[in-house]
């Protein structure tokens, strides 16, 4: 009984301390990259207040661009500084919206945006589609924190079909 | 009273028995030079945006919206106060919008925008004053900083410098018939063209 006891002491005394010394084990082989993780404060010690980055500027060249994945919302090339969209207006509509376009040349609102969970097309903007800015974003002319290892699916096929032939 | 009324009329009317026909002259003249400073004066002090925050209506809606603009703060710390956008520079319009802002103070005086919510309510007429005005004259308080003919289109983006090149240009269109909500919030904008 005695020894069942010390058995079962000792048993707790490691699960007590496993984290710690794991933990103890991680952080000096994490020290680094912990330290070198992107981060707007550049790792900066906490009680140290940091020089703030410069503010990128929004992409404002009316170029649209490429999306990297099929239901990727487009992203917007244009500064929206100051456009409002609240329950008086929506200013993106000014010019996107159906009966705009025409006159704005500005790429059309998919008809989806039209439409209610139900699928039943109504004559506005849905109301959950209605703040633009929820989905579509403008680009700011700045480094990214972190590299982005994205490959999208036609990248992937074509590499795929291409080491099939290599076989 | 009446009797009061004539003896002052009487007077008014009399020549002049004691006063020389110089002091009288030079003396009037003088008058009116300080009368006409003081009337300036005090005009030009309606003209600055202290006066025009100073109702709580004006300070606490227009101004606080007028804060988060291009106008009040940008790259080159040029801004625009009240009077720039709102009163216009010729002597004799600027009377007339003096004598029409006169009816701004009944506003205040019985609190027609008192509270953010009876100024939303009014906003849609209060703006439509304003684009009204601006279309009428052609945008002149914003061309008095915004001179079409030093516009540099190729400092422009794509899509402003080919608005401003053809229907600017040709003076189909004129500033405030895109460029409203530029300076504040904007009301609801249903049935305004263009949107």
């Amino acid at each position: 009984m005695k020894n069942f006891n010390l058995a079962v002491i000792a048993s707790l005394l490691v699960l007590a301390v496993s984290p710690i010394m794991y933990s103890l084990n991680a952080n000096a082989a994490d020290k680094e990259t912990v330290n070198s993780v992107a981060t707007l404060r550049d790792a900066t010690p906490i009680d140290v207040q940091k020089e703030p980055n410069r503010i990128p500027k929004v992409v404002n060249k009316d170029i649209k661009q490429g999306r990297n994945y099929p239901m990727q919302p487009p992203v917007i090339p244009h500064t929206t500084r100051s456009y409002e969209v609240n329950k008086y207006n929506n200013k993106c509509m000014s010019c996107h919206s159906r009966h705009r376009t025409e006159k704005s040349q500005a790429p059309m609102v998919s008809v989806t945006h039209y439409m209610n969970r139900d699928g039943n097309f109504l004559a506005e903007i849905s109301p959950r589609r209605y703040f633009c800015n929820q989905c579509h974003v403008t680009q700011l002319d700045a480094e990214p924190l972190v590299e982005n290892t994205f490959t999208d699916m036609h990248s992937l096929m074509k590499q795929k079909t291409a080491n099939a032939k290599e076989h | 009273m009446k009797k009061l009324l004539m003896i002052g009329w009487k007077t008014l009317m009399k020549p002049s028995g004691y006063y020389s026909l110089g002091a009288l002259v030079i003396g009037g003249f003088v008058a009116g030079v300080i009368f006409w400073g003081g009337f300036n004066t005090a005009l030009e002090f309606t003209n600055t945006e202290e006066f025009c925050i100073s109702c709580h209506s004006m300070e606490s809606n227009s101004y606080e919206e007028l804060k988060t603009t291009i106008h009040f703060s940008n790259r080159s710390g040029v801004r625009a106060t009240c009077p720039d956008c709102h009163v216009p520079h010729k002597w004799s319009n600027k009377i007339a919008a003096k004598i029409r802002a006169s009816k701004d103070v009944w506003g205040w005086v019985f609190g027609t925008v008192n509270t953010r919510e009876k100024f939303l309510v009014h906003r849609r007429s209060l703006a439509e004053n304003e684009w009204r005005r601006l279309k009428a004259n052609d945008s002149l308080e914003c061309r008095n900083c915004h001179n079409f003919d030093y516009m540099d289109f190729t400092e422009q983006s794509d899509r402003a410098a080919y608005q401003h090149s053809t229907a600017l240009a040709s003076g189909e269109k004129t500033c405030i018939d895109c460029h409203k909500g530029i300076a504040h919030q904007l009301p609801d904008m249903k049935g305004v063209e263009g949107w």
